[in-house]
């Protein structure tokens, strides 16, 4: 995954348009692009890498469409997920090409269609298709006003651009759809853009409102549930009741007689009915579910001691950092005055999406098309056209909407099925949704994680040295190979599972936000990288970060709370980053920290910061929690949060994302945890998987934005999980005088605690 | 054939008449607002409104709808004409992923087509039932708040 930053060009901005150089090149696209992968040891100085995505997918005409009717598309390979990407992307490229967003049409993640910019995630969007749009954009505009230019005869830099045209110093206007012509914007980018003046901004960094909320409010087709192709049939699978389960035997000729049912589809252990319509699909498939006998095997690990499970399994270590006091460790030794030990554990977690997965697909003159709401649709093409044993060019997956999804949720596995009844009812578009059970008890969850962590604080009351270890499986079983759907490992002939890899640090997965932002003059981390996975897991959003900051969060308060110190102040005193510090001291003060007189009895104060990733957006978070002793029930009255996401798009856009961060993960902190016996998956529904309500919601929410204008976007949308809970823990230390180091932190275990 | 009144249009429908409502409104009427999100009665994704009282559309069969007037989401208002309510949701922006919204919009309209004086804590307890996973809560909650008082002083000059 790329990780490295953007370079918004100042220079190209204040040098105008004579900074506007742009390579011509004659190539070919398919040369082009085999030029285009790094080329990495001892090769000859390589041109400046292009911005954003750019870089894999270097032609403007990949990103940004003028038809000769003035239309303009957008293209992007990153997808819609609820977080309101479309929005931000069109205010980029409206702002750079001086176009009316409004007039500006979107296209994204469809494998026809748009750049292959991988998967939705990481708080990579803007960072990636964002930088690729502002530059492609900025850089179409600059060859419209050239292309004005010598039409008019005036020089380019007498031109200005407006609502899509550019505008010569005696009025005349030239359309832009008027000044493109054929191949003129099929050229590649170059390395730097004539970027805007922010100042000048009009549309980017201002709230607008979401492209897409009118229709999601008044009914409008807005998710891949809500297609309807004619002759459509509907899909339903029956999954084995649990991982290993084996099915012995199923007898279906009743149920084939039932009223709509087209197919039954059986393939090892892969079990589904085709109906005409969907409530007869679902009666078929409850009366197969019936039918089918399975063996089952009790292989699932021990629900009631899972940290020791987590740090039994067998590891690959992976040192993140080691990192030694040029100055000595004796002295530090010496002089240390506290050393603290703590470790901090978490459940498997649910995405918990609220509609079900859902994909739609059909099989027609040998190709495929999928309508999935797979944050990859590249990856998913590879992993479909693997197991259908097609070739990838006669898939195509086509991104549609659906309901949050907030990582790797069923999504794939919809597709993976849609697709597989696709192909045994060819002609007919075939929709599948997962009910709810399914979702809950095959959704892959974000894993369980142990971490401990060892200080040492010296007479000044600084951290000396710092040791932390953290236990993780993979966070990434994404699809790329058939073996990552589970309809393909189900079938007689499975596809294996994929071997689980760590994701390389500075990103990380298990061990993401493991290294400590804070100085200290010696400090270790390792990672105990897990392969065996006795629940299936992928990515939930913030990986391992939601742990990592929850252990370092918190700790930094033990630490503090060891000798007295102000945990804002604490925090300071080991922060260099300017931007850090603004962040840290914008929350405390819009909260109120430091009127800590104002507290109220059976209330606390709680206050965490992060940088997600170390290297995106920076996220801290004060809040005020209410614990009621007779119950154990703690409820989040009131939070503030600062937030540096570099250039601003869509502030309200961030404020929403930060917003439902602090909500949803305030739900796992409190509330959530994946149950199973010995056999089965046991939190199979929202009352076995309860989580956040109304009657817990708090009072009050803000967000704080600290714009940084002409900065390279930060990605803002999982910035918001790890400082939450942590604050919140921290809170509840503060009210109730203990500290909790296991999530969830629940009515019983607070009540076990402190209960009257 | 089951007879349905459905946002003030009579519908007949060939479907067993076991079906749940959510159903036959979404794959027989092509409804798009109700969402199927968990078929027990516990997300509130599938709620429409039966004779104006909140219902959860995927475990209630059509069999006992027969002369009772159903309301979707749709039958508020449309994109270029929204009722009050939606006119808020769009205000306030109170939507991620969106698909528990028509849910929670629809279950909001009840309690202020009778009490659109409601007050914050009746809301919050009104809305109990319904899930949201992105955690728009805070912007759901202004957005009623914002709906009550279009609605309040569309009755002040209106008294229908």
């Amino acid at each position: 995954m790329r990780s490295d930053a953007i370079v918004v060009s100042r220079r190209a901005v204040l040098a105008g348009s004579g900074a506007l150089i742009f390579s011509f090149a004659s190539t070919s696209r398919l040369s082009a692009q085999q030029q285009s992968p790094p080329n990495p040891g001892g090769a000859p100085p390589a041109p400046p890498p292009l911005p954003g995505s750019l870089s894999k997918t270097p032609f403007l005409d990949s990103w940004i469409r003028i038809d000769a009717d003035g239309a303009i598309t957008i293209f992007t390979g990153k997808a819609e997920l609820g977080q309101g990407i479309k929005t931000a992307l069109l205010q980029i490229a409206a702002e750079q090409l001086d176009a009316d967003l409004d007039k500006l049409k979107l296209i994204a993640a469809d494998t026809a269609r748009t750049p292959d910019e991988q998967y939705t995630a990481g708080s990579h969007s803007l960072q990636d298709s964002g930088t690729a749009i502002l530059n492609a954009a900025a850089q179409v505009r600059a060859l419209l006003i050239a292309a004005a230019a010598t039409r008019a005869g005036i020089p380019a830099e007498q031109m200005k651009t407006e609502h899509a045209a550019v505008v010569a110093p005696d009025g005349r206007r030239f359309g832009y759809g008027e000044l493109v012509a054929a191949e003129m914007l099929h050229v590649q980018a170059s390395a730097q853009s004539p970027l805007k003046d922010p100042k000048a901004y009009q549309v980017m960094d201002r709230s607008v409102q979401r492209i897409d909320i009118p229709a999601k409010v008044t009914g409008g087709a807005a998710y891949v549930q809500d297609l309807r192709p004619p002759d459509m049939a509907h899909g339903r699978v029956v999954r084995p009741p649990s991982y290993s389960a084996q099915l012995a035997g199923v007898d279906t000729g009743a149920i084939e007689k039932m009223p709509g049912v087209l197919k039954i589809v059986r393939d090892g252990n892969f079990l589904a009915v085709i109906a005409e319509r969907e409530f007869q699909a679902i009666q078929a498939m409850r009366a197969l579910a019936a039918a089918a006998r399975w063996q089952e095997t009790a292989k699932l690990p021990n629900a009631a001691d899972l940290p020791a499970v987590v740090t039994g399994l067998a590891a690959r270590d992976i040192t993140d950092l080691d990192r030694h006091d040029p100055g000595g460790g004796a002295a530090t030794a010496l002089t240390a005055l506290t050393a603290l030990t703590a470790s901090y554990t978490r459940p498997y977690l649910s995405h918990g999406s609220i509609g079900p997965s859902c994909a739609v697909a059909q099989l027609k003159d040998d190709a495929l098309t999928v309508w999935t709401h797979t944050q990859g649709v590249f990856p998913d093409r590879a992993a479909i056209a693997e197991m259908l044993h097609m070739p990838p060019d006669k898939v195509r997956c086509i991104q549609t909407e659906g309901s949050g999804c907030y990582g790797h949720n069923g999504a794939d596995d919809a597709a993976g099925d849609a697709a597989l009844l696709a192909s045994a009812l060819p002609g007919r578009p075939v929709r599948v949704q997962w009910m709810r059970e399914q979702e809950h008890a095959w959704e892959p969850y974000g894993p369980a994680m142990v971490a401990k962590v060892k200080a040492s604080l010296d007479a000044g009351g600084r951290i000396s040295d710092w040791d932390y270890e953290v236990w993780s499986n993979t966070h990434s079983m994404r699809p790329g190979t058939a073996g990552s759907l589970l309809a393909a490992r189900h079938l007689a002939s499975p596809f294996p599972q994929p071997e689980p890899k760590p994701i390389p640090m500075p990103e990380g997965d298990g061990d993401r936000n493991s290294i400590p932002i804070y100085k200290i003059p010696t400090a270790r981390v390792i990672y105990h990288f897990l392969p065996a996975m006795p629940v299936r897991v992928s990515a939930l959003r913030g990986l391992g970060a939601h742990v990592n900051v929850f252990a370092i969060e918190s700790f930094m308060d033990e630490l503090a709370a060891s000798i007295g110190a102000d945990p804002v102040e604490f925090r300071l005193k080991h922060l260099d980053d300017p931007r850090a510090r603004e962040v840290i001291s914008t929350a405390a003060e819009r909260f109120g920290w430091s009127e800590k007189w104002r507290r109220v009895p059976g209330r606390g104060y709680g206050f965490a910061f992060a940088r997600y990733k170390n290297l995106a957006a920076y996220c801290a978070i004060a809040c005020e929690v209410e614990v009621e002793r007779s119950t154990g029930r703690a409820r989040m009255v009131r939070a503030v949060a600062a937030v540096d996401s570099g250039q601003v798009v869509n502030p309200d856009g961030i404020a929403n994302q930060i917003e439902g961060a602090i909500m949803q993960s305030m739900s796992w902190t409190l509330y959530e945890s994946v149950t199973f016996d010995d056999t089965r998956i046991t939190s199979i529904d929202w009352a076995s998987y309860p989580i956040l309500r109304f009657a817990d919601v708090p009072d009050e929410v803000a967000v704080h934005i600290i714009d940084r204008p002409g900065t390279p976007f930060l990605g803002s949308g999982e910035a918001g999980q790890g400082p939450t809970a942590a604050a919140v823990a921290n809170a509840i230390a503060d009210a109730t005088g203990h500290r909790f180091r296991d999530l969830p932190i629940s009515r019983e275990r607070i009540k076990a605690a402190i209960g009257v | 054939m089951v007879k349905l009144n459905v946002n003030g249009r009579a519908e007949e429908v060939d479907a067993d008449p076991r079906t749940p409502l959510l159903y036959v409104l979404r794959g027989d009427l092509k409804l798009n607002a109700a969402k199927f999100g968990c078929g027990l009665g516990q997300c509130g994704a599938c709620t429409v409104l039966v004779n104006g009282e909140p219902v959860f559309s995927c475990v209630t069969p059509v069999a006992l709808l027969e002369g009772k007037q159903i309301t979707t989401l749709e039958g508020l208002g449309t994109v270029d004409k929204p009722a009050p309510i939606q006119r808020a949701f769009i205000a306030e922006q109170a939507a991620q992923c969106g698909y528990c919204i028509p849910g929670m919009m629809m279950r909001a309209q009840a309690l202020l087509q009778k009490n659109p004086r409601a007050s914050d804590a009746d809301i919050r307890a009104w809305l109990e039932p319904n899930l949201c996973r992105c955690g728009t809560h805070m912007r759901i909650l202004r957005a009623v708040r914002r709906a009550a008082e279009m609605m309040q002083t569309a009755q002040a000059g209106d008294a229908r």
